[in-house]
């Protein structure tokens, strides 16, 4: 008998799934899990849609001030809350990952031989998708609230993909931080004292010409501002390509290290389980 | 050539930082056993004792300070990918997705196997069906009720067909007809189809039922091992309950046993004494004589063959509901 299932075992080379697989099967996980609560992608964009209403409605006037470059404020500020929420919404993923860990959902996952780059994936691109709705959905409340673009499509596109960019950077950190902490609350509040002053030294809401010095330096390490400038600069009528290649470019390098180092969390999550 | 055991863990140890300024806490001191194929072992002792830190190493999950561990003669730290393939773990939470459904849970479990989507259909079907859950199988697992996770808990340990199965505390939790379900499932898959269990638990009486061979745990090491036939009849004699209508505050009857010849340790919880007897038969006559002499009002006296609880007690020094109260109080 015991001979048998050896013999079996041995014939029966192991079938390693690839990173590529696996990922596919988590993102599909993710994504079911989702699309079965849609309100909660709605909930997040409640934020967003008072911040561009109340904002436009409160600076409206900035336009006037010397040293403005847009024309519109509305216009301006769109990309900037679509990388706000991208950041904001992302601060959360990591709760998926701390409620696995209090059920044994991680803990049977990580004694599988599912890669964990794929565990770290494809939560991510789930992410992304929501990214992406929300994106399109901030640009259809600025629309409505006047904003217009002269980049056409191309200006679009690359906005998405800087906004998916910052999601997934933040959404790795935010993953990473609940395999090292393993717990909600911490979690929360790691995501809210670092997403505030992402948003506020950075060209989110103003253009820097207008803010202190400082602010001005301290936007130019800030990958949320690389996200910003590239999207404002792909959307305008004559965009400085170099400038938002770079930014964009920032980005993506920022993005790959996070990814990457926050895949080595589960490391550190196996050595304190 | 002999083959190998199933399971085998030599000299773990596995430290746990304590925090600031306390030394670290040694959940498992140099815990050794040997599990053959096809047996289920059980894991038995008290919340704290190391049982769960035990399996975290064996499946892979968790890696021990010092030792080594073996399964199916796949070493755990250097043969870890082989290993996965090769086990199946029911975590002692419930480890199924609650917002997918049964059937989404064991595709998935199937997919990362490398089970072809067919195959994982299949299999899903094949295992609701033996576990009785083929109608709840579409719908979300949060619908499901306590015993019904628990089932699809095992299955999804199942999925891949794996050489051991690791079951952290199956039971605990669930009501006793959901528990004699899981039982029969249990001794199902160890009896025909020769899976190797290794089972943890906290229920002497799931211990009895279920294992094999067993492995007391205590403070993180094994400190008695064997069938639990065996375990109990390596202690002669017999054991006297004694159950009294007041508690015994002062002491008064626990001195007045012990002065009696042919009595051996004695536990006292609440209103009932436990005493280790060499004859129950010569035993029980003293012990009523000398309670009546002082008037102490008793409801029973009761005597029974050594159970699994005077054999924790014997190797442990103290009894298994009290060493289960000390851990709930230091946790
Ligand atoms: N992740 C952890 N961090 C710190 N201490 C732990 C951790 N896991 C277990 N312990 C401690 O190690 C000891 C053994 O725990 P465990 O193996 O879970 O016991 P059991 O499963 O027998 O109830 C306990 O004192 C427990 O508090
Ligand atoms: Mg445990």
């Amino acid at each position: 008998m015991s001979t048998l299932t050896a013999t079996r075992i041995a014939q029966r080379p192991l079938r390693r799934g690839g990173f590529l697989s696996h990922t596919g099967f988590i993102t599909g996980r993710w994504l079911r899990a989702q699309y079965r609560s849609p309100a909660l992608i709605a909930f997040t964009l409640v934020q967003p849609a008072i911040w561009l209403l109340l904002f436009g409605q409160l600076f409206k006037g900035v336009v006037a001030l010397p040293g403005f470059s847009d024309s519109s404020y509305i216009a301006f500020l769109t990309p900037g809350i679509v990388m706000m929420t991208a950041l904001m919404t992302s601060g959360w993923s990591g709760t998926t990952f701390i409620d696995d860990m209090d059920r044994g959902v991680m803990d049977r996952m990580l004694t599988s031989p599912v890669r964990r780059g794929a565990l770290m994936a494809g939560q991510l691109i789930s992410n992304g998708t929501t990214t992406v709705i929300q994106t399109v959905l901030v640009f259809a409340i600025g629309f409505a609230a006047g904003a217009r673009y002269d980049g056409g499509v191309l200006g679009y596109v690359v906005t998405i993909v800087a906004s998916m960019l910052v999601g997934t950077a933040f959404g790795s950190l935010s993953n990473a931080v609940a395999l090292l902490t393993r717990r909600q609350d911490a979690l929360i509040g790691i995501s809210q004292f670092v997403s505030l002053p992402l948003t506020f030294l950075s060209s989110i809401m103003l253009d820097l010409k207008l803010a202190p010095d400082w602010v001005g330096v301290a936007a130019r390490f800030n990958p949320v501002d690389w996200a910003a400038i590239t999207a404002r600069q792909a959307l305008s009528a004559t965009p400085d390509w170099n400038s938002a290649a770079r930014h964009g470019a920032y980005l993506l390098a920022f993005t790959l290290l996070v990814g990457y180092l926050s895949t080595r969390a589960f490391r550190t999550y196996q050595r304190s389980v | 050539m002999a083959p190998s055991p199933a399971l085998e863990a030599a000299e773990l140890v596995k430290t746990y930082p304590a925090g600031r300024k306390k030394p670290p806490l040694r959940a498992l001191d140099g815990l050794t056993f040997t599990v053959p194929e096809g047996v289920v072992l059980g894991l038995l002792g008290p919340n704290g004792a190391g049982k769960s830190t035990t399996v975290k190493i064996l499946t892979t999950l968790s890696r021990a300070d010092s030792g080594t561990a073996r399964v199916v003669g796949l070493d755990v730290v250097k043969q870890q990918e082989e290993v996965r393939h090769a086990i199946g773990y029911v975590p002692q939470k419930s480890s199924c997705d609650p917002m997918a459904t049964g059937v989404e849970n064991l595709v998935l479990s199937g997919r990362i196997y490398g089970l072809s989507r067919q195959e994982s259909v299949r299999r899903a079907a094949e295992l609701l069906e033996r576990f009785d859950l083929t109608e709840a199988g579409g719908r979300q697992v949060r619908t499901y009720s306590g015993g019904m996770q628990r089932k699809l808990d095992v299955a999804l340990g199942l999925v891949h067909r794996p050489r051991v199965l690791f079951l952290d505390e199956p039971t605990t939790g669930l009501d006793p007809e959901a528990r004699a379900d899981l039982w029969t499932e249990v001794e199902r898959l160890s009896g025909t189809e020769g899976l190797t269990v290794l089972l943890t638990t906290h229920y002497l009486e799931e211990a009895d039922r279920l294992a094999g061979q067993l492995a007391i745990v205590d403070h993180g090491k094994i400190v008695a091992e064997g069938t639990p036939e065996a375990l109990k009849a390596e202690l002669r004699g017999d054991s006297v309950h004694v159950e009294l209508v007041e508690p015994d505050t002062e002491g008064i009857v626990r001195r007045l046993l012990a002065a009696l010849p042919g009595i051996g340790e004695i536990v006292v919880e609440g209103n009932t004494l436990r005493a280790r007897v060499d004859r129950g038969a010569t035993a029980v006559p003293a012990v009523l004589g000398a309670l009546e002499e002082k008037a102490i009002p008793v409801l029973a006296v009761t005597v029974s063959r050594p159970s699994l609880d005077d054999v924790y007690l014997q190797y442990t020094g103290r009894s298994f509901k009290s060493a289960e109260k000390n851990e709930e109080r230091a946790a």
